[in-house]
């Protein structure tokens, strides 16, 4: 399209000034601010993993069984946090599962996001039966708890990470398309998309370039909340043996595995679930920064 | 009001619709043969295999077999399940109490310790008190249950010995369960110690299950009391000489519940999801463990219908928030 009379992409300078307005009101929430630390942290330590790691995640010592972390009586030194039942080592195997929850939230965050933003800017725009029919689709998929339904999913997809991923898109998909719905329907009768049809602007152009770009507040809200779900639900099905398989260092696979030791080795069992909570939280956290910082209501200077 | 009903049970009929075609489709998108499938049988003659086949429908037409589908649900007639041999609907009967027992308590735990959390939280905002629970919520709203259920369960079982590990009730005791309530069942038999046994049983799968609707609760009553106490009509109590109790008490505090209860009801599809993680670690004998067994044995007329069962109960609870919503708050009542 050539066109760039309908361009309302803000000039460069504005967007800048829009990005410290941001920072500013993101900053006065300390925990979002600790929160993204650790998050960044994390992605370092999952960018970085082999070179970090200490040892190979699955390469199992023999000799080294359910080994206690170096602090305790029988550690030692050589592997920090301790071995599993198979004697493979915890923190390299933690420090590599970063990079899964990690990958697990990108992947699913994104395929839920184009595929929720995608329906709902078209049911929101285009109304009528269209719309309808879109929206109870979606209503249908609310309806399930949502891991029973990945759960489901992947039973008849089979068990594994790629299926897990694809299973908790789609039943995190339909709060995207909510949400667009919603201020896609605020927006579409405003004077400067008005502007933009009376302009000449096709239909792709406005849903996409002219609308979209207005109603992106909340939907970065619920992409930090779905990020962070993901994980939880990743981590949820690969500790019901239908996530990622055995021997991946995944967390929650992790933990599948620690069970039958809860009661011998505590440390096989707490620190997966730990490496999950931190994530989870970390993410929560800057979410509810987030929140702060792109909802005009809260906004009082 | 009657409007308001029939406004909101027309919604929910195309949606119970497609909670039923999701079931109906669910066994038809399983790679393999559906007939055996759903037979749970391998290696039949060609003639019991015409004969299941033509049994379970599968030689007709694809929207006939939907519409004997819906005929059969409608008559109550789930299917049976391939392990058991039950019908699926009569497994689901005995095992619904259980779940019902524990969701239950979960609930009663999240709103008691959840609501006065988030109204003091609000009323202090800014206190020690305040970002203390406020954090604690965030931790337990970021909680992975399955691992939180593991951690009490090394430490109030393991370290303590306080608490048993699994099941709802110890061996020791054998009586009938004519209600499927574990607690009430206990007492009525009138053996001593089983309701304690029961109750031990039952407190931490409870706290587990209570974990995020406790957060979610807290989190949602502070930020509505915040909301409302900005309110003029807040000011204008206060400005009357109204004591503080009664401002909050009266005036604040019923207002903020209305988004509160929506809150709450909408924990129920949280607590069906964090059932089957709780039902899973505790050997709780509901129907999250029961779905989560049904799918490893592949026993899928179990989950086909009991997808469509716990659906339609999320649905109902759900259609029952929306109506309480309606008779509490007079903007929609009258609108």
């Amino acid at each position: 399209m050539a066109d760039t009379t309908a361009s309302n992409s803000p000039a460069p300078g504005t967007r800048r000034q829009m990005l410290a307005e941001f920072w500013f009101y993101f900053r006065e929430n300390r925990g979002a601010v600790y929160g993204l630390y650790v998050f960044l942290a994390l992605v370092a330590i999952a960018v970085l993993a082999p070179l970090l790691a200490p040892h190979d995640p699955i390469i199992q010592d023999r000799a080294a069984l359910l080994v206690p972390p170096f602090w305790q009586d029988g550690g030692s030194t050589t592997y920090l946090l301790g071995t599993d039942a198979v004697g493979r080592d915890i923190l390299s195997r933690l420090i590599f599962g970063a990079r899964y929850s990690l990958f697990i939230g990108v992947v699913v965050v994104t395929i839920a996001l184009i595929g929720g933003i995608a329906i709902g800017v078209v049911a929101g725009f285009f109304g009528g039966w269209i719309d309808m029919v879109i929206m109870r689709v979606m209503d249908v998929i609310l309806a399930f708890p949502s891991l029973l339904l990945a759960l489901v999913l992947v039973a008849v997809l089979g068990p594994g990470l790629t299926n897990a991923m694809i299973a908790i898109a789609i039943v995190s998909q339909p709060h995207f398309a909510r949400l667009t719905r919603a201020s896609v329907l605020g927006e579409k009768n405003r004077e400067y998309v008005m502007a933009a049809r009376v302009a000449g602007a096709g239909k792709m152009r406005l849903m996409f370039r002219t609308i979209l770009p207005n109603c992106l507040a909340p939907l970065i809200v619920q992409a930090t909340l779905s990020f962070s779900g993901a994980i939880l639900d990743a981590a949820a099905l690969g500790f019901l043996g239908m996530g990622a398989q055995p021997p991946t260092p995944e967390w929650g696979t992790m933990l599948a595995e620690a069970r039958e030791f809860i009661l011998r080795a505590w440390w096989v069992v707490t620190l997966p679930g730990l490496a999950i909570l931190i994530t989870v939280l970390a993410i929560n956290l800057m979410g509810d920064g987030l929140r702060d910082a792109l909802d005009p209501k809260l906004k009082r200077s | 009001m009657i409007k308001f009903i029939l406004g909101r049970l027309s919604y929910l009929i195309p949606t119970f619709i497609g909670i039923t075609i999701v079931a109906f489709g669910f066994v038809r998108i399983l790679p393999g043969d559906p007939v055996l499938l759903m037979a749970g049988e391998r290696g039949m003659t060609p003639e019991h295999y015409q004969d299941m086949m033509a049994r379970l429908g599968f030689d007709r037409p694809i929207w006939e077999q939907y519409l004997e589908y819906l005929w059969k649900l409608l008559h109550g007639d789930f299917g049976n399940s391939i392990v058991t041999k039950q019908p699926v609907l009569s497994d689901f009967l005995t095992l619904f109490p259980a779940t019902l027992e524990l969701a239950f308590c979960a609930i009663v735990i999240a709103v008691v310790i959840g609501v006065p959390i988030g109204v003091l939280a609000a009323l202090k905002r800014g206190s020690w008190f305040d970002q203390v629970t406020m954090t604690s919520a965030l931790v337990g709203y970021s909680m992975p249950i399955f691992w939180w259920g593991l951690l009490l369960i090394i430490f109030f079982s393991g370290v303590l010995g306080w608490t048993p590990v699994s099941g709802r009730v110890s061996l020791l005791y054998y009586f009938p369960t004519p209600t499927g309530f574990m607690l009430i069942d206990s007492l009525m038999s009138g053996q001593k110690g089983a309701f304690a046994s029961a109750a031990s049983h039952l407190i931490l799968p409870s706290i587990v299950l209570a974990t995020i609707p406790l957060a979610v609760i807290a989190r949602q009553t502070r930020s509505a009391m915040l909301e409302v106490l900005s309110e003029d009509y807040v000011r204008t109590a206060r400005a009357k000489g109204l004591t503080p109790r009664r401002v909050v008490g009266v005036h604040a505090l019923r207002n903020a519940m209305i988004p509160v209860i929506t809150t709450i009801g909408l924990q129920v599809g949280v607590l069906m999801a964090g059932a089957i993680l709780t039902e899973t670690i505790f050997s709780w004998p509901g129907i999250g463990k029961w779905m989560v067994d049904s799918i490893s044995r592949r026993d899928y007329p179990v989950v086909q219908s009991g997808l469509l069962l716990i659906a339609g109960i999320v649905m109902v609870v759900n259609l029952v928030v929306d109506l309480l919503y309606g008779l509490i708050n007079p903007r929609i009542r009258h609108s």
